[in-house]
């Protein structure tokens, strides 16, 4: 077949490839250079666009917030305020903080009296209001997203000054109008009600007594997250063996836990007399080896939100008995017989259910 | 008699019982479900009466030890997976030329006698039997025909219950890359037809493992690109290499694109789960349901309907404007040159960075609601642009070669080379999804976020590929 060529716009083309204006060497450095500076814009947090966004955020609203907020923790805990604690706490120079807390008493949100400070009425529920934002967001992130636990506190600290109330309540109404935050703290009601604060410390438990965990304190981080890692999470069960010179040994999920009672003051505590899931020493799922039986005894606290509605759902709850039946070809995940079904589960989540292994029948 | 209500009586009840709720504690909710639970146990256990079910049970599972184990359930699942795919490719060709030869070859010439006898005027004539029922009958003689087959072997499959050991079986890997061992399915779907692959995502139960399918799902070859692929890899591949190892290298080439594409799948999903969807919700658990004859009928009824023609309904939706678009940009002139050929000549300089050509971008423009049409506009606009006398149907008007020699020559004409069928073999893996599959994600997802990001993070990522290997080419070779 015969094309007819020496067309103008073939030539164009031609005329381009042969003339070759373009530098290979040099275009591949600036198309380098191109990923780089989109890179350097949108990496994740890390990048410009992450830090601009935090910056514009850290405004003197959110500074007069954040400090009615630790003025009414401090009212609610009991705790002494001044103006070292003040700074100290948002990290902010003495002098910035005694004009913050001029700020505060100019609008009329605390009262002076010498060197102690109280919330005013309207203080009080502005604070409140606050933190009412703070937790049913820390309660969503836990409940209807994939947020590491160490994250809630930090992304609802910038979720609290951009949420508005009503926002707020309609998120509250999506989740089920929650009473507690994933750390086991109450949430203010609209009206700005809040339940007197319940529970005693950790370290001031006595050898032998049992206890439920009912908050663990998610400030500072530092020690939130040291707490998280060991395994620790509101609602579970906790028998102290020893306590005093500083420490607390106890007990808890089958696993002997030494603190100094720096770590243990971070932990509420609500005394019980019996003994709790989670105190005699449970196997995991994922311990089953092909062909064992098990007997389910319940789902670490530390799986909270949609899995463990789905665990629950699937009929893992107390009481019900499991077969570890097939291995996929990678070891990973296993599938289980529950209530007659086959049901594929990862290690990683088979390590959050705690089963009581069975003789084999 | 009727007792006035107290103001504001309700709210105090609610405030009270508000109040009460702070004494219930945390674990209130997952109390509710145990003693549910443990009484619906308890009921069961009085009520029903149970059979001797351990037989099936055993053939079960010893199927399943076959399916699942370790040396022979990848094997078995490549094999089966093959074994589907042939059948698409090898089944389709006949009906495929048929539906061609019918609506092409006869109905459009009978088409324009009619219209000629009935005195329509050249641009109506044009618009409607060049444009728009050109492209609807392409699409419908290219992608019915391998839906119609593969959709109902896929769907024999899952009502097996095989699909399910599937995803047991590749848990593992996709897991690695922060998925769910059901976008396995999904991704095989999306090697049939990729907005039938993001419907398909439904079955993740997830929220953040559905989004990473369904965003990923356009790194599959769907139908409509395989013989984009097959044609340009013939064509320039396999004729760069001695004639007796032409058929294996350019087969060679066409599975290297989809292997790649699978790369890019899981490569994107990690990105994806650690990045942009890090905070999204995600919950694993993967039923294996027993084995059970398939239903035949129920089967062809339901892939056919929900799924072929429902995807061919929404394609035929997308390619009707598509084929007036194509139809006005090569027949409406600005000067002495087309608008078609006014964006070809700018777009040329810019496309010629990345190894393509100006008619490439295009076509991929306005071909957007089908990939099944970018070849046939291509060289529409080819002969166009370049002026090529004898060849073709006429501006606007797609066509197909009877040879693969005439389609090279066409192409070599319009200045391609072995680096632009590669970078097109590129760019055809990795661009925006069809249209019928960008409104599909829409719909799934209920975002325009996530349908954006689904749309342009390929697109991005092929301009970025298609760049480096040219750059990188040229400065090796010239």
């Amino acid at each position: 077949m015969h094309i007819e060529t020496g067309n103008r716009h073939q030539l164009l083309i031609e005329g381009i490839l042969m003339s070759d204006p373009v530098n290979h060497g040099l275009a591949l450095l600036a198309g380098l250079l191109t990923i780089a500076v989109l890179a350097l814009l949108f990496w994740p947090r890390g990048g410009l666009l992450g830090l601009w966004s935090r910056w514009r955020t850290a405004n003197r609203r959110v500074l007069l917030e954040d400090a009615l907020k630790f003025v009414y923790d401090c009212e609610y805990k009991k705790i002494a305020f001044g103006l070292d604690s003040l700074s100290g706490h948002l990290q902010i120079p003495a002098d910035k903080a005694a004009r913050l807390l001029d700020r505060l008493q100019s609008m009329g949100l605390i009262r002076g009296d010498g060197d102690s400070f109280r919330l005013t009425s309207t203080g009080r529920s502005y604070a409140l209001r606050v933190v009412r934002v703070h937790r049913i967001w820390e309660r969503y992130l836990a409940d209807e997203t994939g947020v590491r636990p160490d994250e809630w506190h930090d992304a609802a600290d910038q979720m609290e000054h951009e949420l508005s109330a009503e926002a707020a309540d309609r998120l509250a109404g999506r989740i089920g109008n929650p009473v507690f935050d994933p750390h086991g703290d109450p949430i203010p009601s609209p009206e700005g009600k809040m339940p007197a604060p319940k529970g005693q410390s950790l370290s001031t438990l006595a050898p032998g007594e049992s206890a439920r965990i009912i908050h663990l304190e998610d400030e500072p981080q530092s020690i939130f997250a040291q707490l998280t890692a060991l395994g620790l999470f509101p609602g579970m069960g906790v028998y102290v063996t020893e306590s005093g010179d500083g420490k607390v040994s106890f007990v808890a999920n089958g696993e002997e836990h030494v603190l100094t009672s720096l770590f243990a003051s971070a932990i509420t505590v609500h005394p019980t007399k019996k003994t709790i899931a989670g105190q005699e020493k449970y196997e995991v799922l994922s311990a089953l080896q092909q062909g064992e039986q098990a007997e389910i005894r319940g789902i670490s606290p530390n799986c909270p939100g949609q899995q463990r509605r789905r665990f629950m759902d699937l009929g893992i709850v107390p009481g019900t008995i499991v077969t570890a039946d097939m291995k996929s070809p990678g070891g990973d995940p296993v599938a289980y017989r529950v209530m007659g079904a086959h049901i594929a589960i990862r290690k990683s989540q088979a390590d959050c259910i705690f089963v009581r292994r069975l003789e084999k029948a | 008699m009727m007792k006035q209500e107290e103001p504001g009586h309700n709210e105090e009840i609610i405030s009270l019982a508000n109040a009460l709720r702070w004494d219930l504690g945390m674990d209130f909710h997952d109390k509710v479900i145990e003693s549910t639970y443990a009484d619906a146990t308890d009921i069961a256990g009085k009520v029903v009466t149970r059979g001797d079910d351990r037989q099936a049970d055993t053939v079960d599972s010893r199927v399943d030890r076959i399916l699942t184990s370790r040396w022979l359930g990848f094997p078995i699942m490549f094999l089966l997976l093959a074994v589907v795919f042939w059948i698409t490719v090898a089944g389709a060709n006949v009906p495929s030329r048929m539906l061609a030869s019918l609506f092409l070859d006869t109905g459009h010439p009978f088409l324009k006698s009619v219209s000629a006898a009935a005195g329509l005027p050249a641009w109506l004539d044009g618009v409607l039997l060049d444009g728009m029922y050109l492209s609807i009958a392409w699409v419908i003689s290219v992608m019915l025909p391998p839906m119609a087959i593969f959709f109902p072997l896929f769907t024999l499959l899952e009502d097996l219950g095989y699909l399910p050991r599937v995803a047991f079986n590749m848990d593992r890997l996709f897991r690695k890359a922060g998925a769910h061992g059901k976008q396995a399915l999904t991704l095989s779907m999306g090697f049939g037809c990729n907005a039938a692959g993001v419907i398909a995502a439904r079955v993740i139960d997830s929220p953040r493992e559905r989004l990473i399918a369904i965003i990923t799902n356009n790194f599959s070859l769907c139908n409509g690109r395989w013989p984009t692929q097959i044609l340009i890899a013939t064509l320039f591949i396999g004729s760069a290499v001695p004639a007796h190892w032409a058929g294996f290298v350019s087969a060679g080439a066409v599975v290297f694109i989809a292997v790649l594409g699978i790369f890019f799948s899981l490569v994107v999903s990690w990105g994806l789960s650690r990045t942009v969807l890090r905070g999204e919700a995600s919950a694993f658990s993967l039923e294996l349901p027993p084995y059970r004859p398939p239903r035949i009928l129920q089967t062809l009824y339901t892939s056919l309907i929900d799924r072929t023609i429902f995807v061919l309904w929404r394609a035929i939706i997308f390619a009707a404007p598509a084929g007036i678009i194509i139809w006005v940009v090569s027949n409406v002139h600005a000067g002495d040159l087309s608008l078609a050929s006014h964006f070809i000549r700018s777009a040329d300089p810019l496309a010629l960075l990345f190894g393509l050509n100006g008619v490439i971008l295009l076509a991929y423009i306005i071909a957007i609601p089908a990939n099944e049409i970018v070849i046939p506009t291509i060289l529409m606009l080819t002969v166009m642009s370049v002026g090529l006398a004898g060849q073709g149907e006429g501006a606007g008007v797609m066509f197909e070669t009877d040879t693969a020699e005439g389609t090279r020559d066409i192409l070599a004409a319009g200045g391609w080379t072995l680096l632009t069928a590669v970078n097109l073999m590129l760019f055809s893996l990795l661009h925006n999804p069809c249209s019928t599959t960008i409104y599909t994600i829409y719909r799934e997802t209920g975002s325009w976020k996530w349908t954006l990001v689904s749309t342009f993070l390929p697109i991005l990522m092929g301009f970025a590929v298609c760049f480096f290997v040219t750059q990188i080419w040229l400065l090796f070779t010239g």
